[in-house]
């Protein structure tokens, strides 16, 4: 799998995803754009550094698994898949296209490297705890960690809090969830629509330990994933505060465009500013 | 073909009579001795829905998830997905009743073989009333893509259906009942997924049953031949996929068909062979069930009597529609 990325490699394989994201959603001509951006920092960690899985045998029996429950956000997964060699970068323009592997939400049974079925809000958690229960208790796989993604507003769900209770009780400590804590769904802020705070608070008191980070920091988003990895003796959540549209100052903070794809004139500049914060970003050898 | 065994005191007086449920709690502990992989879950219901034999059996492999209907079939999903072949039990009120969304996605479309073994269906869960009497469930696991559907007829078959659910590598529901019901069957009766099966020859009309309904459609094959009129009975244990040849063959030869199921009449059995017919040949037919209502209070041998499930009750409706309906002969 050769050698570690170093942070600035990650954060361009995050600023490629969200290019990626762009060009895939202007082709599809829907989808979901704001959740989708702002989670490339966290799946680039994922698929570039955190994950032990490989591309080209993506049943691997010893892999981690990682589920995005918020199946919506699923073209930064495909992204992400696509940049590690799941499948050809050409495939992303099919995103959403009859007859694709790549579905508006993730279908395990389209695409090898998928693990699950989502998009119906609620269920992900769910799921990433059986996998957790059976590592933990069934199967002696010490080794293997379950990551789930679900999104905040995805929280208004009753199910998410039935697995919270459920891998709470278990005390599985190869699960870690992140929940993309943008503030955002569709009808507006989540505090408006259904407050989620004191969000720490119900974690803990379900038995989770609980990590915050700027979800847009890659340095706080491995530190936050090796520290959960850590803990030995219940599940963990990482509450990982992202800019909704995150690297296009147009889509920022914006809940429109949480279910809304770039038309081409919006794409074009989009990616002209995607392009211009490799300036910024120190990729020490091989700057672009 | 050869013949069903039938229990040869089928009509005794004292025919021995268990709770369907019963032969899955002995066909879950002798499918988890079969394979380490086979896992139990349960909703909180685990003596009721005889999970317990399993849970004393092999406690490592039981797990508890509370009243909780929607993370029972999604981490059953997860569990699934790791190799497992985890049988998940609950009310059929609750589960698919509360949970068919997660059922779809989860575990159908996602194709992951868990097994979703819902009790009490029907009326006969009697006393606890409408909200507890699951009507729907046939009609809602049957329009699933992926998705098996068996609803055994005896405490013996349900033994069978369930070391036959857990080898099938597929997502599959099975459907229990709650009160003690007679056994037709017999340990050497045959039983497969996706087959219907011939219990009684006849001429004059087809009755098809589902469930406890089959039992009281051969006491009222009996109660029809001293009248006579030659009833064929057909057991189909398995709502999907139907077997559409055996069906085929036996309306094709009686020319009448009836349908009997202890749920809605919409979309179930009834609703099936009616389609299949309607494909082929639309032979005259007469569905009977709970009719577009909620169940009620009550024993349930006096909800069985009341919604006209009994063996008497329906060989009075179906003397009436035989008397009445022509035969449908496809080469006339």
């Amino acid at each position: 799998m050769g050698a570690k990325l170093t942070i600035p490699q990650l954060q361009q394989k995050a600023n490629i995803l969200r290019e990626d994201i762009i060009s895939m959603l202007e082709a599809a001509g829907s989808g979901h754009t704001a959740g989708s951006l702002g989670l490339a920092d966290i799946v680039a960690a994922l698929y570039f550094d955190v994950l032990k899985i490989n591309p080209s045998k993506p049943d691997w029996s010893d892999r981690d698994i990682f589920l995005l429950s918020n199946g919506h956000t699923v073209p930064v997964q495909y992204a992400a898949m696509a940049e590690a060699g799941f499948f050809p970068k050409s495939e992303l323009k099919t995103l959403r296209k009859l007859g694709s592997r790549l579905q508006g939400h993730p279908e395990r049974t389209k695409l090898p490297g998928l693990e699950n079925t989502s998009g119906p809000l609620g269920s992900g958690l769910s799921q990433a705890s059986g996998m957790a229960y059976s590592f933990q208790y069934l199967d002696d796989a010490k080794h293997r960690f379950v990551y789930v993604i679900m999104g905040d507003g995805e929280l208004d769900e009753g199910n998410n809090w039935e697995a919270a209770m459920f891998a709470g009780k278990y005390k599985l400590s190869q699960l870690i969830a992140v929940v993309d804590r943008n503030n955002i769904q569709i009808d507006g802020n989540t505090e408006d629509v259904m407050p989620l705070e004191d969000l720490r608070g119900k974690w803990e008191s379900f038995g989770w330990h609980v990590i915050e980070i700027d979800g847009n920091n890659m340095e706080s988003i491995l530190d936050a994933f090796s520290m959960a990895r850590a803990i030995t003796n219940r599940p963990s959540v990482i509450i990982a505060h992202t800019i909704p549209g995150k690297g296009v100052d147009f889509m920022e903070y914006d809940y429109k465009w949480h279910g809304v794809a770039p038309n081409s004139k919006q794409a074009a500049d989009a990616l002209k500013k995607l392009h211009t914060l490799d300036g910024k970003i120190n990729t020490g050898d091989n700057a672009s | 073909m050869s013949e069903y065994q039938l229990n040869p005191k089928l009509y005794d007086s004292d025919v021995a009579q268990e709770p369907i449920r019963a032969g899955y709690g002995r066909g879950l502990k002798a499918a988890g001795e079969a394979d380490k992989n086979v896992v139990a879950l349960c909703a909180d219901l685990t003596e009721s829905t005889q999970t317990h034999l399993f849970a004393e059996a092999f406690p490592d492999r039981f797990i508890q998830v509370g009243i909780a209907e929607q993370n029972l079939v999604a981490v059953a999903s997860g569990l699934a997905a790791v190799g497992k072949v985890p049988f998940a039990a609950a009310y059929a009120a609750f589960s698919p009743g509360r949970n068919w969304e997660q059922i779809k996605t989860t575990v159908a479309l996602n194709n992951q073989p868990v097994k979703i073994v819902s009790s009490h269906a029907g009326v006969g869960v009697g006393p606890d009333g409408a909200t507890h009497q699951m009507l729907e469930d046939i009609a809602m696991m049957r329009v699933m893509p992926n998705m098996i559907v068996v609803v055994p007829g005896d405490s013996i078959e349900a033994e069978k259906a369930t070391l036959a659910i857990a080898r099938n590598g597929k997502p599959s529901y099975l459907r229990l009942a709650r009160p003690k019901t007679p056994i037709f069957s017999t340990p050497d009766s045959p039983f497969k997924i996706g087959d219907a099966y011939q219990l009684r020859d006849g001429d004059d009309v087809t009755l098809f049953g589902t469930g406890i309904t089959t039992y009281q459609l051969l006491v009222a094959a009996d109660i029809l031949g001293k009248k006579g009129i030659s009833a064929e009975v057909v057991h189909v244990p398995t709502i999907k996929p139907l077997d559409n040849a055996r069906i085929l063959m036996s309306a094709r030869k009686t020319g009448r068909i009836v349908t009997a199921e202890e749920a809605q009449i919409a979309g179930g059995l009834g609703s099936a062979i009616a389609e299949l017919m309607g494909d082929y040949m639309p032979t005259p037919i007469l569905r009977i069930g709970i009719n577009d209502r909620y169940g009620e209070s009550g024993e349930p041998g006096e909800l069985f009597d009341f919604f006209g499930l009994t063996g008497d009750k329906m060989a009075k409706k179906i003397e009436d529609f035989v008397r009445n309906k022509q035969q449908y002969h496809r080469d006339k």
